[in-house]
C-alpha cells in the first residue's frame, strides 16, 4: 500500500500533547545563565551615554553586552544582525545591549539599573499613501520587476462602460507565533552549539557563522520543534546574534534567551500595511478590458522590504489592459519581513473585493465573473499554466458550500449573508539534500529540514517508504540540525514539495547503489535543485474561499460561523495534515479579517497594542467550523514530487471572502481592514 | 529604594505526582519555577501575561495560568501538567482525542489547551455556566460551550475546529 496519500497521524503528536517535544528554550542543558535585552526608547538618534554600574552590581549579574563593546561583526547582507556594533539607534527598540545573569528575574532586573543617555534626531514613522518621498523598489524579492505595464490601462477605464475605481487597505500584521523566538546558546572549543526556533537551521548556521567570522563547521544549529512561525522565523534576527555573542562571552556555560512577546512587535518582523488603489473595466458580459493595481507599504529606513501585493494581480485574470506597481516609503520604524503569504495574502483583497463589486455592479454571479475571465494562458508570462483548476475549485466550493440558495436573509436580529473569493500562490522549490542510511532494518532519512507544525516529521518518512518500496514503519527521520545534509527553509510553500523531492532522489540513488538487499550502515545522498523544474510552465496553486457572515442588526456584532475552501494544490501528501495546513491558513486569514491590526504611534515609532490582549487573534469561539477540501490534481510540471505547497494558499483571499459576505448580509462595503463594527454600524439598514 | 535586595523562599509543591522541594525568588511565576527551576516543560511560555493560555496548568485539579501565579502560592498544593496527566506515557482521554482528530500542529499551545480542555470539561460537568449557555441550567455539551471555554487558549496555527471536535469526542469517551 501506497504510504503518500494515507491519512497517517503526526509522528510527533505524542510528543507535543504532552508537552515533551523539546522547543529552543527548553534544551536540556546544565547551569545555565539567562540574558535579558535591552532596547532603545527612542526611534531615532544615537547613545551618548550608557551606565552600567548599578547593573553590574546587581548579585547574580554575569556580564553585560554594550555597544561598541563586542566583537566586530562582519558586514552581511541584512544590517539587523550587526548587533551592538555602534551607538546608532534606527528604530524604537532596537537591541542596544544585554544583560546576561544567573536566572532570568536578575537579568530582567539589571536591565532596568541600567542608565542611558541619547541624541535624539527627528523620526518619521508615519505612513500615508499619499506621501511625497514614495520610491518604487528596484525589484521584488521573486525578482520580478516592481512595475509592469501592459496596453493602456487609462484609456480602457475612460471608454469601458463599468468601472471599478477604489483603494483598499490592509493592516499592519504581526506574525505571533505562539512560541516566542529563542535560543539557547552554547560557546565551547571554538564552536557554537544554537538550539535555535527556526524554520531553516541551515540558514541560520550560514548567517550566523557570517557575521561571527567563523568557519560554517565551527556553527551547528539544532531545532527539531518549532512553535510556529509564519514567516518571522525564517531568518536569523538580532536576537540570534545577541544570544551567540552572550554564549562567547562565558565560555562553557549555556545561555538561554527568549524574547518576550512585546518584543516580537519589534524584533522579528511583520506584514506591513498595504494601500492598493484598485482599478477595473469590464464591458457588459463582464470580461474585463482593463485591471490595475498600485500597491504602497512602508519599510523600514534601516533594511527595505517589499510587500509584493501587486504580484497576484499580473496573473490572476485575463484582460488586454493591465498595470501593477509597488511603491514604499522608508520610515524609522522596525524591519518588516514575511508572513504567511507575503504578496499574495494582502494582494488578494483589494482585487477579490473590487471584483465582487464590479459582479454586484453587473448583476453577474461573483463566481461566473471569475469564470469568465479565466486566462488561457498565465498574462504576465505568455506560459501556459502547468495546471489551473480555480474554476473546479469555485464550482465545487459553490455546491459544497450551498452557494445557490445565497440570497441573503434575516434571522432574528442577524443579517445572513455569504462570500467567495479566489486564492492563489506560486509553486516553487528551493535547494535541499537528503541522505538515506540504512541501519538495523531501518532506513535512516536525515535532512536539515523543519516542522513548524506543517507535518514535515510525518509525510517525508511518507514519500521516503513510497520511494523505497518499504513499509512506512521502517522509514525513521531525522531533521532539525545542521549535522544532516543541507536544507532549504521552510518558507514560500516549498518545503515538502523542495525536501521530498530530494528524499526522492536520495532513494533511487539509494536502491541504484544498493539494491533492495542493502547491508548495515548503507548510505546515499540525493539532491533537488532550485529553480523552474520545467521553464516552460507557469506554476501556481489555486483555491476558492466561502465564507457565511452574520452581522447583528442593532450592534452590527460581526461572526462567521462557516468557512469553506476548496484547494488544488497538485499532489497531497497526507490528507490529515493537509487538511490542517489549509484550515490553519483559513483561520488565520479569518483572524487578519476581523481583528489583527498593530497600530503604530508616529509620536513614538512603535506598535502601541504589543500584546495578546491587545492584538487580538482569533479564538476558538471565532472559528467553530472551518472546512477544508481539494481536488484530485496531478501536475507532473512542478517537481518530481507533484506537490504544489499547502502552508500558505489557505490564508489567501479568506478577508476578501469575509468581507464580501459582510457586504451580502448589510449591504455595507469595507474596504479598509480588519473589518470591525465600526465600520458596519453607520451603513446597517 | 533598594534595588539590589532579593527574596528567596523555599516551597514544596507536588508536580505531577512527585514532591518538589525548591528555593524561588519571590517574584518568580509558577511558569518559570516549573520551567526553569524544575526542568519541567510542558507548561509553555506565550506570552507570560495570562493573555495565551499556553502556562495552563491544573492546580489541586482546576485550570489556571502558570503565568500568573507567584511560585510561592502552590506550597502544599498539587500541580498537573499535560505530562502528568499521561503517566508512563499512557495518554489521557483528552490527549488521545486531541492526536485523533489532529487538534495541533506546531504543538506549542497544545499541552495548555490538553489541561484547559480536562479544566474545562470538569467545569462544564459540574455546572458551572458559561456565556454561551443559559445560565438558569444545566450546561449542555454543545460545540458552541467547548468554544466558549476553550477561548482562553490562543492557538495560531488555527486548529480551533479540530480542538472543538476533539474535546468532544473526549467528553464522550
Amino acid at each position: 500500500m501506497n504510504a503518500i496519500g494515507q491519512d497517517i497521524p503526526r509522528r510527533d503528536g505524542h510528543a507535543k500533547v504532552t508537552g515533551n517535544a523539546t522547543y529552543a528554550y527548553e534544551t536540556d542543558v546544565d547551569n545555565a545563565a539567562y540574558c535579558a535585552l535591552l532596547q532603545a526608547t527612542i526611534a531615532k538618534g544615537h547613545i551618548t551615554e550608557i551606565d552600567i554600574t548599578d547593573a553590574l552590581a546587581l548579585p547574580g549579574v554575569l556580564t553585560i553586552l554594550t555597544p561598541g563593546d563586542v566583537q566586530k561583526l562582519a558586514h552581511v547582507d541584512n544590517p539587523e544582525l550587526a548587533v551592538l556594533q555602534d551607538n546608532h539607534i534606527a528604530y524604537r527598540g532596537q537591541i542596544i545591549g544585554a544583560v546576561i545573569a544567573d536566572t532570568s528575574e536578575i537579568a530582567r532586573h539589571a536591565t532596568e539599573l541600567i542608565h542611558l543617555s541619547y541624541h535624539v534626531d527627528d523620526h518619521d514613522s508615519a505612513f500615508t499613501a499619499d506621501r511625497d518621498d514614495l520610491h518604487t523598489p528596484k525589484a521584488l524579492v521573486t525578482g520580478a520587476p516592481a512595475d509592469t505595464t501592459t496596453g493602456d490601462v487609462d484609456t480602457a477605464m475612460r471608454t469601458a462602460p463599468h468601472t471599478i475605481d477604489h483603494t483598499y487597505s490592509t493592516a499592519t500584521n504581526h506574525n505571533n507565533p505562539l512560541e516566542p523566538h529563542a535560543t539557547t546558546a552554547l560557546w565551547q572549543d571554538d564552536t557554537l552549539v544554537l538550539w535555535d526556533s527556526t524554520q531553516g537551521v541551515h540558514a541560520v548556521r550560514t548567517d550566523l557563522a557570517e557575521v561571527l567570522r567563523l568557519r560554517p563547521d565551527q556553527v551547528r544549529v539544532i531545532c527539531p520543534y518549532v512553535g510556529g512561525g509564519f514567516g518571522a522565523k525564517g531568518e536569523p534576527h538580532a536576537h540570534v546574534v545577541i544570544a551567540a555573542l552572550a554564549a562567547r562571552a562565558l565560555p562553557c556555560r549555556p545561555v538561554r534567551l527568549a524574547l518576550t512577546r512585546a518584543q516580537m512587535f519589534t524584533l522579528v518582523g511583520y506584514r506591513p500595511p498595504t494601500v492598493q488603489h484598485t482599478r477595473l473595466a469590464a464591458d457588459d458580459t463582464g470580461a474585463l478590458t482593463a485591471i490595475a493595481i498600485t500597491s504602497t507599504s512602508p519599510t523600514s529606513a534601516m533594511r527595505e522590504y517589499v510587500e509584493h501585493a501587486a504580484a497576484p494581480t499580473r496573473m490572476m485574470y485575463a484582460a488586454p489592459n493591465r498595470a501593477t506597481r509597488h511603491r514604499l516609503a522608508a520610515l524609522d520604524i522596525a524591519v518588516p519581513t514575511w508572513m504567511r503569504a507575503p504578496g499574495e495574502c494582502p494582494g488578494m483583497f483589494g482585487p477579490e473585493v473590487a471584483i465582487d463589486e464590479l459582479a454586484t455592479a453587473l448583476g453577474i454571479d461573483p463566481i461566473d465573473l471569475r469564470v469568465a475571465n479565466e486566462p488561457e494562458v498565465d498574462p504576465e508570462t505568455g506560459k501556459p499554466f502547468s495546471s489551473r483548476n480555480l474554476v473546479a475549485c469555485l464550482r465545487q466550493g459553490a455546491d459544497r458550500f450551498g452557494w445557490a440558495d445565497r440570497a441573503p436573509r434575516r434571522e432574528g436580529d442577524w443579517l445572513v449573508g455569504t462570500g467567495v473569493a479566489a486564492a492563489v500562490f506560486p509553486a516553487f522549490t528551493n535547494r535541499a539534500t537528503a541522505s538515506i542510511r540504512y541501519e538495523r532494518g531501518h532506513y535512516v532519512v536525515e535532512i536539515g529540514a523543519a516542522d513548524l507544525g506543517t507535518g514535515a516529521w510525518t509525510v517525508l518518512p511518507q514519500i521516503a517508504a513510497d520511494a523505497l518500496g518499504v513499509p512506512l514503519h521502517l522509514v525513521d527521520i531525522g531533521i532539525g540540525d545542521t549535522t544532516y545534509p543541507y536544507a532549504s527553509v521552510a518558507g514560500g510553500s516549498t518545503g515538502t514539495a523542495t525536501w521530498g523531492s530530494a528524499v526522492l532522489v536520495a532513494a533511487e540513488t539509494f536502491r541504484d547503489k544498493f539494491g533492495t538487499d542493502p547491508t548495515e550502515g548503507d548510505e546515499a545522498e540525493g539532491s533537488h535543485d532550485t529553480g523552474p523544474f520545467n521553464e516552460h510552465y507557469s506554476t501556481y496553486a489555486f483555491g476558492a474561499q466561502f465564507a457565511e457572515v452574520r452581522v447583528h442588526a442593532d450592534t452590527a456584532e460581526i461572526r462567521v460561523p462557516r468557512l469553506l475552501g476548496v484547494f488544488a494544490a497538485g499532489r497531497i501528501i497526507n490528507p490529515r495534515t493537509a487538511r490542517s495546513q489549509f484550515t490553519g491558513g483559513m483561520t488565520m486569514g479569518l483572524s487578519m479579517a476581523l481583528h489583527e491590526t498593530s497600530s503604530l504611534d508616529p509620536r513614538f515609532g512603535h506598535v502601541i497594542n504589543h500584546d495578546l490582549a491587545e492584538y487580538h487573534i482569533a479564538s476558538c469561539a471565532d472559528a467553530t467550523d472551518v472546512q477544508a477540501y481539494w481536488i484530485d490534481e496531478e501536475d507532473p510540471h512542478v517537481n518530481p514530487l507533484g506537490a504544489k505547497g499547502i502552508g500558505e494558499i489557505g490564508i489567501v483571499g479568506t478577508a476578501a471572502a469575509i468581507v464580501n459576505a459582510a457586504h451580502h448580509a448589510t449591504g455595507v462595503r469595507v474596504r479598509d481592514l480588519p473589518l470591525t463594527l465600526d465600520k458596519l454600524l453607520p451603513g446597517l439598514p | 529604594m533598594d534595588h539590589h535586595r532579593r527574596v528567596d523562599t523555599e516551597i514544596t509543591t507536588r508536580v505531577d505526582g512527585v514532591t518538589r522541594t525548591v528555593l524561588v525568588d519571590t517574584r518568580t511565576t509558577l511558569l518559570d519555577a516549573l520551567r526553569e527551576r524544575l526542568g519541567t516543560t510542558s507548561p509553555k511560555k506565550g506570552c507570560d501575561h495570562g493573555q495565551c493560555g499556553a502556562c495552563t496548568v491544573l492546580l489541586d485539579g482546576r485550570r489556571v495560568l502558570a503565568c500568573l501565579t507567584l511560585a510561592v502560592t502552590t506550597t502544599g498544593k498539587d500541580v498537573t501538567t499535560a505530562d502528568g496527566l499521561a503517566p508512563d506515557g499512557h495518554l489521557h482521554p483528552v490527549q488521545q482525542a486531541f492526536l485523533d482528530n489532529d487538534a495541533l500542529q506546531c504543538g506549542y499551545c497544545t499541552p495548555g489547551q490538553v489541561c484547559s480542555a480536562v479544566g474545562a470539561l470538569d467545569e462544564l460537568a459540574n455546572g458551572h455556566p458559561s456565556h454561551a449557555g443559559d445560565v438558569t441550567t444545566d450546561p449542555q455539551l454543545t460545540r458552541a460551550e467547548i468554544a466558549e471555554r476553550m477561548s482562553g487558549n490562543l492557538c495560531r496555527c488555527g486548529t480551533y475546529t479540530n480542538i472543538i471536535t476533539a474535546v468532544e469526542q473526549a467528553a464522550r469517551a
